[in-house]
């Protein structure tokens, strides 16, 4: 239902757009006209350092990227990298929302702290774990030193796994609260009845529990998926995609190519495939959840 | 035989609190411990951050975050005879965040509520399309719009201003500002709004008078998220900025790259720079999960 109005004064009638308008102009001005340019771009050769003039060189770019193992071994990478992430957070913030469906106390100032990584500026939490991985003075190389008996240089050694576990402590939370939600959207008479019913715990969780959580839980993985396939600053702060390019993920392969080396068209042609990537794992995505 | 059961029940709901206590220590001390490992490297001294190994107990000292303020560069230097360009002088980072900060999120503010309300109340046509789009510009990884508006920027002479960076900022939280107002407007029922605009009374009047004080809750919430948005942002930040008007985040990461240097001293810089979100995670926590998802998603009181 929309409002109306008894009068049919222009006022009234522009009010809506007049509302919109600057919302709108500044997408379009900050958003469609740079793609739009950018776009453009990557069908030309240019390299902002050498200065020359642009040359129209097609899809070359494109078709240079794709036959290139170098790319691919990045796309793996970031798949790779994604997947673990993904994954490792649902059952780790699965666990949580199982723990703080029950009600004890100190239950809410638990959720809070154990939410607190959420709003942490990714840069800080990146440097940060530089110096909590370091492999000589840092406090979680000490912790696995004690635990495995030897020194372990977890950032020159296992870099993927210190940038899985730092994506982990901040994001792990996230998944948490979905599926805490879709928990607490569980009507209790339900599960009162599947007490009575005596439901095993595998049924209890197959007829009751994964219906009413099921659109949660798929939303927060297209969430969690969407962002982590986007992840820069953290991963650039910790390791700046090495050692090598041990760590160099699709979006920070994009900032190496544009920025290091200035070889712009060919920088937005990758970035276009990034994009392509992401809007169809989307819509997968979507169709799925649709679908269920 | 049946107090037997009773106390075999009793002793499995003992079992089950020590168990449920146990893992949510567990859970709080591996989400906070980084956090209150950075707070504690602030501080120390240098030589005991240094350790080896780590330092547990200590006597905890303030000078870092004195010192990340008055100690000139030059000074550091000599006593480090290294170059630590980055360490100190962090008020000029902290105004130019402050400012930049502060300025886009009033402009998001205003523009996402007008829009807001327009999409909840008038629905004008292709609402659904425009809130798409706008929505979508949030799916859009910034490397992609980076490019091309780091020359724009460069050829606009908006590069290294506040204006430039402000208008960016405005714009990446606009989509947020929209979609989280607009679930706060959905939420209230339009009725009075509706009477006072079959009365003949100005529109304007009716969206300031009657609609706007009923989401003054929301409106809160939404203005802690973009502080969070705006505050936390750092690619643009980097690619856009020079020392002028660098913001917090570039200069933490500029720190990157040196050897030795005196992680006290990040340590104090990064506790004041991330201070504001410690504080709104306490205030935004009923929000959490709205503000987390554009308030497509509700959740839980």
């Amino acid at each position: 239902m929309t409002l109306q109005t008894a009068t049919g004064s222009r006022l009234v009638k522009i009010f809506p757009i007049l509302l919109i308008l600057p919302a709108v102009a500044l997408v379009t001005f900050l958003v469609i006209f740079p793609l739009i340019w950018a776009l453009g771009l990557s069908f030309y050769s240019y390299n902002v350092i050498r200065g020359e003039a642009p040359v129209f060189v097609g899809v070359e770019n494109y078709y240079r990227l794709l036959n290139s193992l170098e790319v691919w071994r990045r796309f793996v990478l970031t798949g790779q990298f994604v997947f673990y992430v993904v994954s490792i957070e649902f059952l780790i913030g699965f666990g949580l929302a199982l723990l703080f469906y029950n009600q004890f106390r100190g239950r809410r100032l638990a959720i809070t702290l154990v939410t607190t990584p959420l709003l942490v500026a990714p840069v800080a939490v990146g440097i940060f774990h530089r110096y909590l991985f370091d492999a000589t003075f840092g406090v979680y190389s000490y912790f696995a030193q004690l635990i495995t008996g030897q020194s372990v240089k977890i950032l020159s050694q296992h870099p993927m796994f210190a940038i899985v576990f730092m994506d982990v402590w901040q994001w792990s939370p996230f998944m948490m609260l979905f599926i805490l939600a879709g928990l607490e959207a569980i009507p209790r008479h339900m599960l009162e009845s599947s007490e009575i019913d005596r439901l095993s715990i595998f049924n209890k969780f197959r007829y009751v529990i994964w219906p009413t959580i099921r659109p949660l839980v798929a939303l927060a993985l297209l969430f969690r998926t969407m962002d982590a396939f986007r992840t820069f600053d953290t991963i650039f702060t910790l390791t700046g995609g090495g050692p090598g390019t041990a760590t160099e993920v699709l979006s920070i392969q994009i900032y190496r190519i544009a920025f290091q080396f200035f070889r712009t068209g060919e920088a937005t042609a990758l970035a276009f495939i990034f994009l392509v990537i992401i809007v169809l794992l989307t819509n997968i995505y979507l169709r799925l959840a649709r679908r269920e | 035989m049946a107090n037997h059961r009773n106390n075999r029940r009793g002793r499995h709901k003992v079992v089950k609190t020590v168990l449920i206590y146990l893992f949510t220590i567990i859970a709080v001390i591996f989400f906070i411990f980084p956090i209150y490992w950075l707070v504690a490297t602030s501080l120390k001294t240098r030589a005991q951050a240094f350790s080896t190994p780590p330092l547990f107990v200590w006597e905890p000292t303030f000078r870092n975050f004195i010192d990340i303020f008055l100690k000139r560069q030059t000074e550091i230097e000599a006593i480090t005879g290294q170059e630590l360009e980055l360490a100190t002088g962090a008020e000029t980072f902290f105004y130019n965040s402050f400012v930049v900060t502060f300025s886009s999120i009033i402009i998001a503010t205003v523009i996402g509520v007008f829009a807001a309300y327009s999409f909840s109340r008038y629905k004008p046509a292709g609402t659904n399309t425009l809130m798409f789009f706008i929505l979508s510009t949030r799916m859009l990884p910034a490397i992609v719009v980076a490019i091309p508006i780091y020359f724009f920027y460069r050829s606009l002479g908006l590069y290294n201003t506040y204006i430039g960076l402000i208008l960016l900022y405005t714009m990446f939280n606009l989509p947020f500002a929209v979609w989280m107002m607009k679930s706060f407007f959905d939420e209230v029922p339009r009725d009075i709004e509706q009477a006072a605009l079959v009365d003949g009374s100005n529109p304007v009047k009716v969206f300031y008078k009657i609609a706007l004080p009923q989401v003054l809750v929301g409106l809160g919430a939404t203005i802690g998220f973009l502080i969070i948005n705006v505050w936390n942002e750092f690619l643009f930040a980097l690619l856009l900025t020079e020392r002028a008007t660098r913001t917090v985040p570039v200069m933490i990461a500029g720190t990157r790259g040196e050897v030795g240097i005196n992680w006290g001293l990040i340590a104090a810089i990064e506790t004041l720079y991330i201070l504001p979100a410690l504080v709104l995670i306490f205030v935004l926590q009923r929000f959490l999960l709205r503000g987390m998802t554009f308030g497509t998603v509700r959740g839980a009181k």
